[in-house]
């Protein structure tokens, strides 16, 4: 089969000989630093060991839920597991994956810039998540916290006896981390543009990130709110939730989904950029319906801010309000359709190639179209009654966050590796994890649809015996799953010394980060680049190509 | 197959031919959610069905080998209108069938017979205006709608019944309801879907559908004590509701015969029902609730009545249609309390030595 790949010529070939990995030796050199692309790598390395910490969590879930009893845990170890999967999981991995790692590498280069626009406001935000991954391991430590990722009140305010504030403190500073990374991507795309490079001309990563980074500025304000709430309620008990009070229960779930509805967009929409890089490149195509695309991320940001309601439906909001949450959602599941098709259409006539990213690119757009779909039953008044609260929701939203954002985290992850290390990974190798993973994830989530219709709810550290099969069916998948994400985590490491030279551009993308060395300087580019081109213009590319062989030559 | 052990043969053959795939359908919406259910996997199906042809068709037809070349297209307006009027037409079709039985699920019939369910960490309690007292368990009649009134004690929980497709959330300090018309007899399963602390997984129950003559029979040898009503009554006279609530022109709180069900103007202006909330907000939080063209004399009995009392008072003043016997009660001046079901002594709810007790704990005077 033929690739796409281009390396220079192995023997002789070195990494440059200065780049922003050898600007400054010591760890002191990296923890003071101002440039986007150290902090990126800081993120990546924080945020693998997050994963993997909560990634044993949910392994030692889907063990005891391999039979019926609650025989390997006890209740309330279990319910401290996965609390402390989700808060980890959302909080600490997927919610900064693609923007605090991929987005802060590229996008400054992407822009044609030499940083983002607020150097120091960067590294703040990292040590902000590391200070709020603190909080929460110590919860962890300490006892652990049982309230689920959803700090329901008044479970969570008046009924606990764990670490809630620990864990809550963690949430709200690791929410400061991201709003700050939300604003200074804001800044940058608006004022940091190479000259030529106008809004239409951005890649599309660019335009998912950007509708990210407002998600993120308008959202996580209301989760700290909601979250100094809960601790002001445990602490002095100002009953804002305390229906004996006069305060309203059902407060909380307005406020923690007006944050956490959203919240799924933040998390999925920077990893819809990634596919969009990835499809093109590897079909060597523009992306079918740029401007379609484009705005159908920021119609899903305007639109995710008004479907909170639809996690409510059975909480006795009035009906009117369920009708028009109901449709809100129904609407917002359209821009997502768009772009599956535009990216299927982007294959048309292309000349595809099948490298590592462009395999994790079609699990996501499979596993996304399920992902999304089975959203429609929820938004579906009726259906989400019996479906709610059930396996039907743990597996959908794993279709979208582990199947949909994951798969394009892990794609754009092997995409920039090159560009981020200058050695390329071990090719076959890395497709094999990849069919692993996609094999693994099926397996495991699957069932879980079935089991949310018969009912299973979530949350259960035990359940009737007839649900065992499709149990055991799911932690079989997991175990195979684990297998497709240690493989990368050791492969990546091992190319850190002994991979290819990969070369300034060996996918043959048209990106500005491509047109620069790889790993590149630490201001990026040696002189500012001029955009002359639309993105994604493979002719541009194939005319410079052929000009610099000639000059060269 | 033969080296197999003929117990592990044996344990695995009971293992795969008792495992569920579909739940049983056994109340009159079932067969309705389902073919929601039907119609949105069909819709998953074809999406999934049609981008993964596309997928792999073009995968095959265009891969680098067959075009080394690719033809760049900028997008077809066309196209892109085509693929978002049919997503959103078919998603409307979902938000309109949704909703139709969102309300089919949600909205009784006036003839349900009403239950009443007390959630707490971690059981659920069942009332039956009878008096019959469940835990764990909730015994309904075949073929006729059951309405479910039900409330927290605690934290929130969620009553859901797989097999008859219903399921509600159950809150502190406020009634939800929920009904069903069981269709099939049997046990089924009843949990809790509302994560609710250490033993959330433990708050599950049976629920049991019975012929009507045989649910009549459980009824008759389930009685304990008091029916709700009764309950109610002696606590509306040894809380004293019943020095202000006599149904006298001049007595000083409003008549509450024939009350359940009737228009209110409340003193802030605006209308409501005298509904199941009403009439427990109208105890618990009386100046929220003050009725127009009276005092607001009434006192708070916050904490002062269990959940399950509550349930007793409002279902004796939704049954109540005359004074006669409150007057009667006023007028033989002492009630001795019987029984103090539903009475908590404060809010802390200790022993319950009602013996040496000079009068109804918890009584206001
Ligand atoms: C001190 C006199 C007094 C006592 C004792 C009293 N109430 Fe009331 N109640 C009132 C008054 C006055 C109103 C109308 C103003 C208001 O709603 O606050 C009222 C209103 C109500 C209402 C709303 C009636 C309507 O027409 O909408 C209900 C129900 C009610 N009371 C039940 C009770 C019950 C049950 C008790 C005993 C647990 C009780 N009351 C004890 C004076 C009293
Ligand atoms: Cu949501
Ligand atoms: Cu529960």
């Amino acid at each position: 089969m033929s690739t796409i790949v281009k390396l220079p010529p192995q023997e002789g070939a070195t990494l440059p000989r200065r780049s922003y990995l050898n600007d400054g030796y010591g760890l002191k050199s990296w923890l003071l630093t101002g440039d986007h692309k150290r902090i990126a790598i800081l993120y990546l390395i924080s945020i693998t060991f997050f994963f993997f910490i909560g990634g044993a969590m949910a392994g030692l879930i889907r063990l005891e839920l391999l039979t019926p009893q609650p025989d390997l845990v006890a209740s309330d170890t279990y319910n401290k597991l996965f609390t402390m999967h989700g808060v980890i999981m959302i909080f600490l991995f997927l919610v900064p994956s693609v923007p605090a790692v991929i987005g802060n590498f590229v996008i400054p280069i992407m822009l044609g810039a030499k940083d983002l626009a607020f150097p120091k406001v960067n590294l703040l935000s990292w040590y902000l998540y590391v200070a709020g991954g603190i909080f929460t391991l110590s919860a962890m430590v300490l006892g652990g916290v049982d309230t689920g990722w959803t700090f329901t009140t008044p479970l969570s305010t008046h009924y606990l006896n764990t670490h809630v504030i620990t864990a809550a403190l963690g949430i709200f500073v690791a929410g400061f981390s991201s709003i700050f990374t939300g604003l200074n991507f804001i800044v940058t795309i608006h004022r940091m543009r190479a000259p030529g490079m106008t809004w239409f001309r951005l890649p599309l990563f660019v335009w998912s990130n950007y509708a990210a980074s407002i998600l993120m500025v308008l959202g996580t304000p209301v989760l700290a709110i909601a979250i100094v709430l809960v601790a002001l309620e445990r602490t002095i008990g100002i009953g804002v939730f305390d229906p004996a009070r006069g305060g309203d229960p059902l407060l909380f779930q307005h406020l923690f989904w007006f944050y956490s509805h959203p919240a799924v967009y933040i998390m999925i929409l920077p990893g819809m950029g990634v596919i969009s890089e990835v499809i093109s490149t590897f079909s060597r195509k523009r992306v079918f319906g740029y401007t379609a695309v484009a705005f159908s991320s920021v119609a899903i940001a305007v639109f995710g801010f008004f479907v909170w309601a639809h996690h409510m439906f059975i909480m006795g909001v009035s009906n009117y309000s369920a009708l028009v949450f109901s449709l809100l959602t129904m609407l917002v599941a359209v821009p997502s359709a768009i772009k599956i098709f535009n990216w299927t259409a982007t294959l048309y006539k292309g000349s595809i190639t099948f490298e590592t990213p462009m395999l994790y690119a079609f699990g996501f757009i499979g596993l996304f179209t399920i992902g999304g779909l089975t959203g429609v039953f929820l938004g579906s008044l009726g259906m989400d009654i019996h479906l709610t609260e059930t396996y039907f929701i743990v597996a959908h939203f794993h279709f979208v966050m582990v199947g949909g954002m994951l798969m394009a985290y892990l794609a754009g992850v092997h995409f920039w590796w090159p560009k981020m290390t200058g050695r390329m990974y071990p090719e076959s190798l890395s497709k094999l994890a990849a069919v692993v993973t996609f094999i693994g994830f099926n397996l495991t989530f699957f069932p879980q649809f079935v089991l949310g219709y018969l009912g299973m709810p979530r949350r259960y550290h035990a359940y009737p015996p007839e649900f065992q099969v499709l149990n055991v069916l799911s932690t079989a998948g997991a175990t195979v799953l684990g297998v497709g994400y240690l493989l990368p985590m050791i492969y990546m490491t091992w190319s850190l010394k002994y991979g290819a030279i990969a070369g300034n551009n060996p996918w043959q993308a048209t990106g500005l980060e491509w047109q620069t060395q790889s790993p590149p300087i630490t201001s990026n580019f040696v002189e500012t680049p001029i955009m002359d081109h639309e993105a994604y213009d493979y002719d541009w590319l194939a005319n410079k190509t052929t000009h610099e062989v000639t000059t060269v030559g | 197959m033969s080296h197999i052990s003929p117990v592990i043969w044996q344990f695995l053959e009971k293992w795969l031919t008792t495992f569920a795939i579909f739940p049983p359908q056994a109340s009159a919406i079932a067969p309705y959610t389902d073919a929601l259910y039907f119609f949105l996997i069909l819709i998953t199906l074809a999406g999934g069905v049609i981008v993964t042809l596309l997928v792999v068709g073009f995968s095959i037809l265009y891969r680098k080998d067959k075009n080394p070349v690719a033809t760049q297209i900028e997008g077809s307006t066309l196209l892109e209108a085509t693929w978002t009027i049919i997503p959103l037409a078919l998603f409307m079709v979902c938000f309109v069938w949704g909703a139709l039985l969102y309300f089919r699920i949600y909205n009784p019939p006036t003839n349900a017979m009403n239950i009443y369910v007390v959630g707490k960490q971690w059981m659920w309690k069942v009332e039956h205006p009878g008096g019959q007292h469940e835990i764990n368990a909730l015994h309904v009649p075949i073929g006729k709608p059951v309405q479910l009134t039900m409330i927290s004690q605690d934290v929130f929980h969620s009553f859901s019944i797989p097999a008859f497709r219903v399921k509600r959330e159950v809150i502190p300090g406020r009634y939800s309801t929920v009904w069903f018309e069981a269709t099939k007899v049997g046990t089924y399963h009843l949990f809790c879907t509302q994560y609710c602390g250490t033993s959330h997984s433990a708050m599950i129950g049976d629920i049991v559908v019975m012929t009507q003559a045989d649910y009549k029979a459980w009824l008759a040898t389930s009685v304990s004590g008091a029916s709700l009503a009764q309950n109610g009554e002696r606590l509306f006279a040894s809380l004293s509701c019943n020095a202000c609530h006599s149904g006298d022109a001049a007595a000083r709180g409003p008549n509450l015969a024939n009350l359940y069900g009737s228009r209110i103007q409340l003193a802030n202006g605006s209308l409501t029902t005298a509904d199941d909330a009403f009439l427990r907000e109208s105890i618990l939080n009386p100046s929220m609730h003050a009725v127009a063209g009276y005092a607001p004399i009434m006192p708070t009995y916050q904490g002062q009545i269990s959940e399950e009392g509550l349930i007793g008072v409002v279902e004796y003043i939704k049954n109540l249609n005359s004074n006669y016997r409150v007057q009667q009660t006023l007028n033989t001046t002492e009630l001795a309390p019987t029984q103090q079901t539903g009475v908590e002594p404060g809010a802390t709810s200790g022993t319950r030595s009602g013996t040496a007790a000079p009068s109804v704990p918890g009584m206001v005077k």
